[in-house]
């Protein structure tokens, strides 16, 4: 009977359809074949554990989550000085609270996750605080290249665009070429082109520049520091870790992760790419399983170093290290951020099918947000982070 | 631990009809490119300089679908796109949007050693291609008289590539309906989808690890279309482990980062190499269909695919060579 019984909940939790199992958080002694266990998704449950008896097939201890909705974003990691003042600071922290309420109030509203991180990063892309849509930061040539993703976890559909410099919100963008083309991924010319002939809202390119991103553009040049990565041979000297001196964070992306109380989720992510990057240059952000990913078990949107996350598939080996390794998404997130990607690099934000959020990030700070159905909210900059 | 390996790729997906002198004609370059691998790997060349050198020569003839015979799109331009990557530090370089380089993978090396970044695209890669001084061609040089034919059937067709498990409005047409019964890839009839994207593998004596794919990619592609071939972890990708390059239907390599994959399951589930290639074609490609060449560190080479054969050829140090386009081969 027990095995019957279980095997309704393996193959829904399979399929992420169990939204609240009856007793959450509780131990239950169930029975069943190794097989059924191959087919449990291990985002669900908290522990799995074997008790021996003198009959197989095992009896397994199963302790559930309670699955709730969670919704976390970012605008950026980076080195963001602790000194950052208080005028620069306040803006993008009222900003970052402003897109966690549109968020929270989409899930509330039973919008499904996709719809929520288009909704959010749309807002982020909107705000010019930070590097994305209006506010982008400019190319070694003085203009605006931005590039953004979306991605599905249960279908894995996804879409991305790069080289726009006339779409307002380049996240629905990415999302038009999911759902209205065969390909996943157009750049440049040809996406501006699909943009005109889906009529999405486009603009001058200097609706994007900012005085701040122009001021920072001609630092960038003044100090030579073009953004090279510093695993690079062609590097002459170690990167400066200072700072501009208005004291901002030369790189920054925005991104939304979200997952419903059925387990869906999605990801999306957005951003302008490097000060003074050379034209035609491709970051992280638009690359399946790099900047951008999400399946049936998380959805993981990074930031930080493009090239240091490309190389390191980020996003992907969030999900990987779950998936092949059975790690837990705080587990998985902390590994990849802290063993694969070297310090000052990388950020990200991630949640799991369980409702789980975490933020790691191995950079000076994270500009970041959070909150869980369960009444947790979080705002942060820096590590020690102010609870709401 | 074994000496030097190599794994050379065509494309995966072809017509069973190729006429014998076709079949004949690839399976000969694919042994000459071998062959070029091979000396290079005797003179001690390390893996980086042998994948880009046969990927080079894979791109130069015009028989597959990259540099020269690319594939072209709707507007009958070549829109070319590659990748490389280095395994001991992961360094790797892309490139696309490619209309005027001879050779995108060389251009994708330069891209990794001589650029601050590791993508680039479309002007702002054709610039600094131009500044790199790599050789530079009109864009005519890489379309050829069977691909216009090819393009001009794929129009007629009206089987736009389209992914035939997305839902396009529009996609049913009397045309399309005359060949649904048909093998189809990326929703071409696969007489039409004949041009196939190239990718070489090596590992050298010294354990090191790359892999470089290049193409043209899609058959009447929409303008600025970027597929799998330059994106680092789903066409191409190299580590410490293992060196990989996937072919076929670009949006689900995409979806399922199949080169990185390959890697994963050996990094994280403890596989072995074939093992791992074909735990990734039956479970990572959902309705995808697609192939993968591989070498590992330990000097092993492995090949899967899902497909109705793929134009490959592999060779280890211990003397073992193949050259083979179907699954008996």
């Amino acid at each position: 009977m027990a095995h019957e019984r279980f095997r309704g909940w393996a193959s829904r939790l399979a399929l992420g359809l169990l939204s609240k199992p009856n007793t959450p958080k509780q131990q239950k002694q169930v029975t069943f074949e190794a097989s059924t266990l191959e087919t449990l998704k291990p985002a669900i449950y908290t522990t799995l554990t074997e008790t021996k008896t003198q009959n197989t097939p095992g009896v397994y201890s199963l302790t559930f989550r309670e699955m709730g909705w969670a919704i976390a974003l970012h605008g950026g990691a980076g080195d963001i000085p602790i000194t950052l003042p208080r005028e620069r600071r306040e803006p993008r922290e009222a900003a970052l609270r402003h897109c966690l309420e549109i968020g929270v109030s989409a899930l509330k509203a039973k919008r499904s996750p996709l719809d929520v991180v288009e909704l959010v990063v749309r807002e982020l892309e909107n705000n010019p605080h930070f590097n994305a849509g209006r506010g982008s930061v400019l190319t070694n040539k003085g203009t605006v290249e931005m590039e953004a993703c979306i991605m599905d976890g249960n279908t894995k559909k996804c879409g991305a665009v790069s080289g726009l410099s006339t779409v307002v919100n380049t996240i629905s963008l990415a999302r038009l070429v999911m759902e209205k083309t065969p390909h996943i991924y157009l750049g440049f010319d040809g996406a501006e082109a699909f943009a005109r002939e889906q009529g999405v809202e486009t603009i001058d390119e200097n609706h994007f520049i900012t005085p701040e991103n122009v001021e920072r553009l001609n630092q960038a040049k003044e100090a030579n520091r073009v953004q090279i990565d510093f695993t690079q041979p062609i590097q002459k000297d170690p990167p400066e870790k200072a700072p501009f001196e208005n004291g901002d964070s030369q790189i920054g992306t925005v991104g939304c992760v979200a997952v419903d109380s059925e387990g869906n989720l999605a990801t999306a992510t957005s951003t302008g790419g490097l000060v003074n990057k050379m034209v035609g240059r491709i970051g992280d952000t638009p690359v399946i399983g790099a900047g951008t990913y999400a399946n049936s078990l998380c959805a993981v949107s990074a930031t930080g170093r493009g090239e240091a996350i490309i190389r390191a598939t980020v996003a992907r080996d969030v999900a990987a290290l779950m998936e092949y390794k059975g790690l837990s998404l705080q587990e998985a997130a902390a590994y990849v951020v802290e063993e694969c990607v070297p310090k000052g690099n990388v950020g990200l934000v991630a949640v799991s099918a369980a409702g789980e959020v975490t933020m790691p990030f191995n950079t000076t700070g994270m500009f970041r947000a959070c909150a869980t159905e369960d009444g947790y909210s979080e705002i942060g900059i820096w590590p020690s982070s102010m609870h709401t | 631990m074994g000496g030097w390996a190599i794994a050379v790729h065509g494309g995966a997906g072809v017509d069973p009809n190729l006429p014998t002198h076709r079949q004949e004609e690839a399976k000969q370059l694919l042994a000459r490119c071998l062959n070029l691998g091979i000396s290079a790997l005797r003179s001690s060349l390390s893996a980086i300089d042998v994948v880009e050198l046969v990927v080079r020569e894979l791109e130069t003839d015009p028989l597959f679908n990259s540099g020269r015979g690319s594939a072209l799109t709707e507007n009958g331009t070549v829109e070319m796109e590659a990748s490389i990557m280095d395994g001991p530090k992961r360094r790797c370089g892309a490139v696309s949007g490619i209309s005027t380089v001879k050779n995108p993978v060389s251009l994708a090396r330069l891209v990794m050693e001589k650029s601050p970044h590791s993508y680039l695209a479309f002007s702002g890669a054709e610039e600094f291609a131009r500044k790199q001084g790599v050789e530079m061609v009109d864009n005519e040089y890489f379309i050829t008289k069977d691909n216009k034919g090819m393009l001009k059937l794929a129009k007629e067709a009206n089987s736009i590539v389209f992914d035939y498990r997305i839902p396009i409005l529009g996609t049913c047409s009397a045309g399309a309906g005359a060949i649904e019964s048909a093998l189809q890839m990326n929703g071409l009839p696969i007489i039409i989808y004949a041009p196939e994207t190239v990718g070489c593998v090596v590992v050298d004596s010294q354990g090191r690890c790359a892999a470089a794919t290049s193409t043209g990619g899609l058959m009447n592609k929409m303008m600025g279309r970027i597929g799998d071939s330059p994106l680092i972890g789903a066409g191409t990708y190299a580590c410490d482990l293992c060196g990989v390059s996937c072919t076929g239907e670009g949006e689900a390599i995409i979806r399922g980062t199949l080169a990185r994959e390959v890697a994963a399951v050996m990094e994280y589930k403890g596989l072995g190499l074939q093992d791992a290639v074909d735990f990734v074609v039956k479970e990572r490609l959902d309705e995808g269909k697609a192939g993968i060449i591989a070498v590992s560190n330990k000097g092993e080479v492995a090949c899967g695919f899902n497909t109705t054969g793929m134009f490959r050829g592999c060779a280890s140090e211990d003397g073992y060579m193949e050259v083979g386009i179907w699954d008996q081969d």
